[in-house]
């Protein structure tokens, strides 16, 4: 540690072990987390790494001014910040629902944010006594780190803000805002070498100011669709600020676990882009815009209904079940009936499966979290590369609340504004039923030839209300009554 | 309010053109529905069932006299001058095989839609009815051949002695013939089917029956959907493979029907004559002129040397409530496309090429023939065009290996910058900095896919790690900087106990198969 050692045992020595200490259990935490049997001892190594980094800091704090007057106000301040924080953070962590799960971390972020941005505040008020290069360096890390953390901080906002749908989720689309995105980038670098020479404090407020502004803007230019890499990439900003709070503080814990959060974070917005085939660039500068849509308007076809009533008859005749649920499926609050169906099939002998496409929800993983919720079996919740070969020998698919992540205009149309994007190919099953609201285009505004296919049939109406007719009809055993409705399409 | 008539068919017609089920869904559409007294009778519909389903039982006269009325079979005379004027017709017409009809119905001032002229287009097979029909036909067409056969279907072993399965030839994979290899199979028989398409191979695999190809070098690729007529070649041997399997089966059932023309010859009398007595042939295209030699249409025959020939036209017919279920759908779903808005008025657009070809006679305008439709759903030119571009676009927008070679060269020159001309504390941060970004890759790329919102909200609560450097501020002299620090850690706070918390409630959800419920 960059502190002075001045003796076996002082503070400084334990908190600089206690900061390894710390270091190395955060890596075995997120190593936890990489399979579901070691995952919660990932989080039990998190917590105790926090724990000791704390405790450690405390007593660091504290060691030379226990006793004086600010010593005092600074452990009751530091307590009391603590309790209130802590009970709002456990309180908020008990009651979200699963389904909100996207907006509480997006405004966790925008926390991280925040503190950045104060931390690096009391870094200019607080100037430490250095000379020359390394005041200028001191200077150059309280501007980066006010930076970062205050374009985290209202990026999450507007992110929190899109996903509770308090704000619209369409993209603010300014004229020019890539000139916008980059000028501001320009300022914050102008601005960085006048505060180098000349630390005052107006530079300060101007930086905060402009970097509040480039978060928003950023943020509000992306669709709601594309949330899932915009949440991964505020996570990887709120690292970065963390990073560079401890080039700041000279402080090694902050670096490594900040970069730690930022490479997550980073990794998850790739796996996102990736899935939607698309560069991080293109998602960051803001939805489908750049590829006018040649979106053929042109006459799709005719689509077929089916009543919940007779999908119950073709999942009772069904062999293999595929069910692939997308963001409708949350926004219905469906898992939980549909974690009935998918358990009531299974007992009839019914192979049921999940297949998730990677930019399903609002969140990387949340369809895993939504199904987990409603207690199906992590074992039968397949990624899509698992299960994309699978659907050939499957009776019925169920999309639930998927749209874009299903289309296969992504597959076969190459002048498709989503053409090569990576998705679940459920028209290769016997029968699909897609579960939906209306006729509506999906997030991208691409008009979905799956609901036109022959072997498609469209259940309209709330997810949930359908899918818990489905299980009535499945409870009321339809096949008593072989003429009571229509025969099962896909007859011919 | 628009009113639909359902008729009772003439003579030996068994099937009705709405069920008591379709009759509630033509309902919410909008329309009324009158049903002739007696009209479901032969298909086991009784008149309280259509009376429970909202419809309302009428006389002949008034059914007829309906705005629209549906039908099965093509009108006689008679009954199309039952129609009122400005009625719709709708029903089986045959318009390409009867233009005498065709010109009958022009001569009144009404509308007739001809359902078995729907297309064989993808959006169309909902009303299909010539598929419906045939799939019950193929089916029933097994079943009089095994009421004819005087032996098993399938192979069996007994106390008595071996049964040898019996063998079935079905010519045509059509979706008649389809339905009678799925039949035959599945009642245990060695089915082998035969068509000039070579890619129903597959298909016909599919439901349990062997393909015999006809090896001529020479392809069938139909652009309508349907079989066409074939080469002389191709004929020869066709002709051998029938007289060769004639000698060798059990039961022969031909599916083969081109539109518009008689049905082709498969089989002569020297084949039939061929076939060991007790076999059996059902010639489903009888009708129209058969494929089988010496085939009477409607009769069965009996030949000198012992093989019963089916020609009955009237499979559908014989399964009467089942067809006229299906048949009963097929016509709700072309109702569904004329009454967009579910409001009970019938409207016909002529730019849907659907609603053109089913159109035999507009407000006694004569509209048949329609115009050609292309039915093959990807022309093979067409998807030779794509795939190149399907290439190009598919291709992640990237960088070329000289430009990510120019970059790894950057970034390594701006490190040399960094620590050559950064301050003592610096360097070593980079160092620290880089190794913790490459260890979070490791780590972090191994995360199972459904772990990553937990790893997202643990990385989250880790992240409130700054409050490290909001603590070591908050005992600071200026009563600023320690309110300020105050608030970081507060909110730092919320973050670390939040973030672990709703971590370890999630992780709490996630359970194995055999541990799922309780």
């Amino acid at each position: 540690m960059s502190t002075a050692v001045s003796g076996p045992f002082t503070a400084e020595s334990v908190a600089g072990a206690a900061y390894i200490a710390a270091a190395l259990l955060f890596i075995l935490s997120l190593a936890g987390l990489s399979r579901h049997e070691k995952a919660r001892a990932g989080v039990l190594y998190g917590i105790a790494g926090m724990a000791l980094a704390l405790a450690a800091t405390i007593w660091l704090a504290l060691e030379g001014t226990l006793g004086t007057a600010r010593g005092w106000t600074g452990l009751i301040l530091l307590a009391a910040a603590v309790v209130v924080g802590g009970g709002i953070g456990l309180w908020r962590a008990r009651v979200v629902e699963m389904t909100g799960m996207p907006e509480l971390i997006a405004l966790l972020h925008s926390f991280v944010g925040l503190a950045a941005v104060l931390v690096g505040w009391n870094g200019h008020l607080q100037a430490p006594a250095l000379a020359g290069d390394l005041l200028a360096v001191h200077h150059a890390e309280v501007f980066i780190g006010v930076f970062i953390g205050a374009v985290t901080f209202t990026g999450s906002i507007v992110a929190f803000l899109k996903l509770s749908a308090r704000m619209k989720s369409a993209p603010l689309m300014l004229p020019g805002k890539n000139a916008i995105n980059l000028g501001a980038l320009a300022a914050f670098a102008a601005l960085t070498v006048w505060y180098v020479n000349d630390s005052r404090l107006e530079l300060l407020i101007a930086v905060t100011v402009l970097a509040f502004g480039l978060g928003w803007h950023l943020v509000a230019s992306i669709g709601g669709g594309d949330m899932p890499v915009v949440v991964s990439m505020l996570n990887s900003y709120s690292g970065w600020a963390a990073a560079a709070a401890g080039f700041l503080l000279n402080n090694d814990l902050l670096i490594i676990t900040g970069a730690l959060v930022g490479s997550s974070g980073a990794y998850l917005s790739y796996i996102m882009c990736r899935a939607m085939n698309r560069s991080f660039i293109s998602v960051i500068a803001g939805g489908f815009g750049i590829a006018p849509a040649a979106a053929t308007d042109a006459e799709q076809g005719e689509y077929r209904e089916i009543t919940a009533r007779q999908t119950a008859e073709l999942l009772f005749d069904a062999s293999s079940v595929v069910i692939t649920p997308g963001y409708g499926m949350a926004v219905a609050q469906a898992q939980y009936p549909v974690a009935e169906l998918a358990h009531q099939l299974r007992a009839r002998g019914v192979n049921v499966r999940f297949g998730i496409h990677p930019v399903a929800g609002r969140l990387p993983g949340h369809m895993n979290v939504l199904l987990a919720e409603a207690r199906v079996p992590y074992d039968i919740v397949l990624e899509m590369d698992e299960i994309n070969d699978d659907f050939d020998g499957t009776s019925v698919v169920l999309v639930i609340g998927a749209n874009d992540t299903v289309n296969p205009a992504a597959a076969e149309d190459p002048t498709s504004p989503i053409a090569g994007m990576p998705v679940l190919r459920v028209w290769e099953a016997e029968n699909v039923i897609v579960f939906k609201r209306s006729m509506a285009a999906g997030y991208a505004g691409v008009q979905n030839p799956l609901f036109f296919r022959g072997n498609t049939s469209m259940l309209f109406g709330d997810a949930k209300a359908r899918v818990e007719d489905i299980l009535r009809s499945l409870s009321e055993d339809p096949v008593s009554s072989p003429l009571a409705d229509n025969a099962a399409p896909g007859q011919h | 309010m628009t009113r639909i008539g359902i008729v009772a068919e003439m003579g030996q017609e068994t099937r009705v053109a709405a069920t008591p089920a379709t009759v509630r869904q033509l309902l919410e559409l909008g329309y009324d529905v009158v049903v002739e007294k007696g009209a479901g009778e032969s298909a086991s519909f009784r008149d309280d069932a259509y009376t429970a389903a909202g419809a309302v039982i009428g006389g002949a006269n008034e059914a007829w006299g309906s705005d629209v009325v549906l039908k099965v079979n093509p009108p006689t005379g008679d009954e199309i001058d039952r129609l009122a004027e400005g009625a719709t017709l709708i029903g089986m017409l045959s318009p390409g095989l009867r233009p005498e009809l065709v010109d009958a119905l022009a001569a009144r001032p009404i509308t007739a839609l001809a359902l078995d002229a729907v297309p064989r287009i993808s959006r169309a097979q909902s009303m299909d009815v010539l598929s419906s029909m045939a799939n019950i036909a193929g089916y029933r067409a097994v079943i009089e051949a095994a009421h004819e056969f005087g032996r098993f279907f399938t192979g069996q072993v007994t106390a008595a002695g071996k049964v040898p399965p019996a063998r079935v030839l079905v010519a045509g994979a059509g979706v008649a013939g389809l339905a009678a290899i799925g039949a035959a199979s599945s009642l245990g028989a060695i089915v082998r089917a035969t068509d000039p398409r070579p890619e129903v191979a597959d298909q016909v695999k599919s439901i349990g029956g062997t393909y015999l190809p006809v090896e001529v070098g020479e392809e069938m690729t139909s652009s309508d959907g349907y079989a066409r007529a074939t080469s002389e070649a191709y004929n020869a041997r066709a002709a051998e493979i029938y007289t060769e399997q004639a000698r060798d089966v059990d039961i022969i059932i031909t599916t083969a029907l081109i539109p518009g023309r008689p049905a082709p010859r498969l089989l002569t009398a020297a084949d039939v004559a061929g076939m060991r007595p007790g076999s059996v042939i059902v010639d489903m295209a009888a009708g129209q002129g058969g494929n089988v030699e010496g085939s009477v249409a409607g009769e069965r025959v009996v030949t000198d040397n012992g093989v019963v020939i089916l020609g009955y036209t009237d499979f559908p017919a014989r399964l009467p409530a089942q067809a006229s279920q299906l048949y009963g759908t097929n016509l709700l779903n072309l109702l569904r496309l004329l009454t967009k808005d579910k409001d009970g008025q019938l409207r016909i657009d002529f730019d849907d090429v659907v609603q053109r070809s089913v159109t035999v006679v507009r407000n006694g305008e004569k509209t048949w023939p329609p115009p050609p439709v292309q039915v093959s759903a990807a022309p093979v030119s067409t998807v030779r065009a794509a795939v190149p571009a399907a290439g190009m676009t598919t291709a992640t927008p990237g960088l070329s290996a000289a430009g990510k070679a120019g970059l790894l060269a950057a970034g390594i020159a701006v490190l040399f910058l960094i620590n050559a001309v950064a301050p003592a504390p610096l360097p070593q941060h980079f160092t620290v900095l880089m190794l913790s970004v490459v260890v979070g890759f490791y780590v972090i790329g191994k995360v199972h896919h459904a772990l990553h919102t937990p790893l997202m909200s643990v990385t989250n609560a880790i992240s409130g790690i700054i409050v490290i450097g909001a603590l070591l501020q908050v005992t600071s002299n200026d009563p600023l900087v320690q309110v300020l620090a105050a608030a970081a850690v507060l909110l730092a706070s919320i973050n670390i106990f939040g973030g672990f918390a709703v971590t370890r409630r999630m992780l709490g959800m996630f359970a194995r198969g055999d541990r799922a419920r309780p």
